[in-house]
């Protein structure tokens, strides 16, 4: 059987309500043992990945041990002193902290709105035209800067947005004063990373709703149509409730990652703009940590946010599965 | 390649409804809206490709064309590629670009090979610890363990101006490997099964049936984790303090968006004068070195992600 026919025949497992998985092999009757035998081909595959999630996840994920600490690195966890609660007495009660979490939230929830529907518009755009090359061809073209780096795109916008940039540029030759400079103005930064996230991402991020776009079979919009729905009541009616599975796992997906704001973004601009407003709660941990050298002090800051984040998704999940959808997981 | 006409089906063989032709349930759009959609179309497209046009463009103009139009480039004028024999005379850019194909490369088919291996393994439920496995890997997605503690590891394992240190802290990224699982779990059971009476072991199968069956999920995956590599920068600033030993981002970021002076490549240096920067057909190039690599790969993958092979992953 060929690549194609495989791909043609596997449903696009967008929605929920997985295709039936393949038989699983055999448990309950056989011992362990035999078991154990039969598969140690697929647990000698599993090793490698297994070892480096070991030493690379889940040993750190101990080392947070550190966070109970007056940790110094001569001493080593194994011989620093407990010092209890102190350090997260220290992380809640600084101000610093609280800025940083607030800036957090602030872009988050710029980014919800002026960010979020943006891929949704465009995949209904892009589903409404008809030519295939032309779709393809745009859709090869928008999802490309999301494969550039932050370095290049943060650069990119300098060039163009920046006090020596195109922009500045063209203002002065026309003579309409020199001062453009997004670049270190605090007052617009948030919409500056907004733009540089649309930029890099906004395409990219159309490639999901597409996909669940093509699952709606044609009859739909033929049936709304012989109905007398036209174009927009189509869309309202038929390519919308079609997507609305795919926006909900998204926000979940968005909201347990709300403590997490492009942390490469935003390490690349904290000196130009000023931490003000650039400091968030992964670049405060960095800072403090590894820059100041208080250990301790940044991993209870980055246990905080590891541990919030971890009950906002599941938070988020129990919320979908209240709204009826199946969310990021399913019920266990 | 003979397989390229199999691998790439026609999108109307893929799609049956998508003819070229409008069906006459349609309609005919209005001619408002017909050219609303051109115009906001057009407009996204030149968004990504203006950008990209100026800094190629600049990049092969002279200094004294960038210094004419104060700044960057945008109708051609006089060309030359000097600045690119500037940064490839094997100075400080050559190196760092030298440095970030190496751990590309290495890192790639580290990851890939390690992902593949483990998504098969993860294949089939049932098997031994499926279930305890499966959770080894999904928690990772959940719950980070945070820089701090990452970072002490890294450090304790002496990885400190490792290039280690740039490829195995994030080798393995439990969502490719779910996305490569999914996949394998699609193939054909009776396949797998006639293969294992026939007396083929795991391996056999794996290497013979699925991974020539897996080739546009895996090209997928790889090209991820390889973007990933030669993207990365900030695991370089935590861990690599040897500027010798920089990749190309890390120059990228001191030496054009942060303008150190680069010593003996004019990248970066004001003329103070006319508060012109003299090095920018250099500074673009870099930029254009930095990208290369990615629009060389991009046209053999892309076509992949309009197929819906990269999303059964995200639920668990």
């Amino acid at each position: 059987m060929s690549l194609s026919e495989l791909v043609r025949r596997r449903p696009p497992v967008v929605t929920p309500g997985e295709a039936a998985p393949p038989a699983p092999l055999p448990t309950r009757k056989i011992g362990w043992r035999v078991r154990l035998k039969r598969d140690r081909s697929l647990l000698l595959m599993v090793t490698p990945a297994i070892l480096l999630l070991g030493v690379f996840a889940y040993v750190p994920m101990l080392g947070n041990v550190i966070a109970w600490q007056n940790y110094s690195p001569y001493t080593g966890f194994l011989h620093s002193q407990f010092v209890g609660w102190a350090n997260f007495e220290r992380v809640f009660s600084n101000p610093l902290f609280v800025d940083a979490v607030v800036n957090t939230l602030i872009i988050t929830a710029f980014q919800l709105v002026f960010f979020f529907p943006i891929p949704i518009f465009l995949a209904l755009l892009l589903n409404s035209v008809i030519t295939p090359r032309t779709r393809t061809t745009i859709q090869s073209i928008v999802y490309l800067p999301h494969f550039f780096s932050w370095v290049l795109v943060v650069t990119v916008f300098q060039q163009i947005f920046g006090g020596a940039g195109l922009i500045n540029q063209t203002l002065r030759d026309h003579g309409l004063g020199s001062g453009f400079d997004m670049m270190t103005n605090p007052d617009t930064f948030l919409v500056l990373i907004t733009m540089q996230s649309v930029w890099k991402d906004a395409g990219w991020g159309i490639i999901i709703f597409l996909a669940a776009l093509s699952t709606v079979p044609p009859e739909q919009y033929e049936a709304a149509a012989v109905d007398g729905a036209g174009r927009w009541r189509r869309m309202w009616h038929v390519s919308l409730p079609a997507l609305r599975p795919v926006i909900i796992l998204l926000l979940i997906l968005r909201l347990g990652d709300a403590l997490t704001v492009g942390f490469e973004q935003l390490i690349l601009q904290r000196g130009a703009v000023g931490a003000d407003v650039a400091e968030v709660i992964d670049t405060y941990v960095y800072y403090q940590g590894v820059v100041y050298g208080d250990w301790s002090f940044a991993a209870a800051a980055g246990l905080v946010k590891g541990v919030v984040s971890l009950a906002l998704v599941l938070g988020a999940n129990k919320l979908a599965h209240v709204f009826g959808e199946s969310g990021v997981y399913k019920r266990a | 390649m003979s397989t390229q006409t199999t691998v790439r089906p026609t999108p109307a063989a893929r799609r049956p409804r998508r003819s070229k032709h409008r069906p006459a349930w349609e309609g005919r759009p209005s001619i408002g809206g017909q050219a609303l959609k051109t115009i906001v179309l057009t407009c996204v497209v030149l968004a990504v490709l203006f950008p990209l046009y100026t800094v190629i463009l600049t990049s092969l103009s002279t200094q004294a064309e960038t210094i004419r139009v104060g700044g960057l480039v945008t109708v051609p004028g006089e060309l030359t590629i000097n600045a690119y024999t500037q940064i490839l005379n094997g100075g400080i850019v050559t190196r760092a670009a030298l440095v970030s194909t190496f751990v590309t490369i290495v890192g790639t088919v580290v990851s890939t090979t390690v992902s593949v291996m483990g998504a098969y393994g993860l294949s089939r439920p049932g098997s031994f610890a499926h279930r305890p496995i499966l959770f080894v890997f999904l928690i990772t997605m959940f719950f980070g363990a945070g820089l701090i503690p990452t970072y002490l590891l890294v450090s304790s394992l002496g990885l400190i101006n490792s290039y280690w240190a740039l490829i195995l802290p994030g080798a393995v990224s439990a969502f490719n490997v779910l996305i490569l699982r999914n996949f394998f779990m699609g193939i054909d059971i009776g396949i797998l099964d006639a293969a294992r009476i026939d007396g083929a072991g795991d391996w056999r199968i794996l290497g013979r049936i699925v991974l020539p069956m897996s080739r546009a999920v895996i090209a997928v995956v790889a090209l991820f984790y390889g973007v990933g590599y030669w993207n990365a920068f900030f695991n370089a600033i935590l861990y690599i303090n040897d500027n010798a030993k920089w990749p190309l981002q890390l120059v990228l970021r001191s030496y054009v968006l942060q303008g150190v002076t680069l010593p003996g490549s004019g990248v970066g240096q004001v003329d103070v004068a006319t508060g012109a920067v003299t090095g920018l057909p250099i500074k673009m190039a870099v930029m254009v070195l930095a990208i290369v690599p990615i629009l060389i790969v991009y046209p053999f993958v892309q076509r992949h992600f309009t197929k819906g092979v990269i999303f059964g992953a995200i639920k668990g």
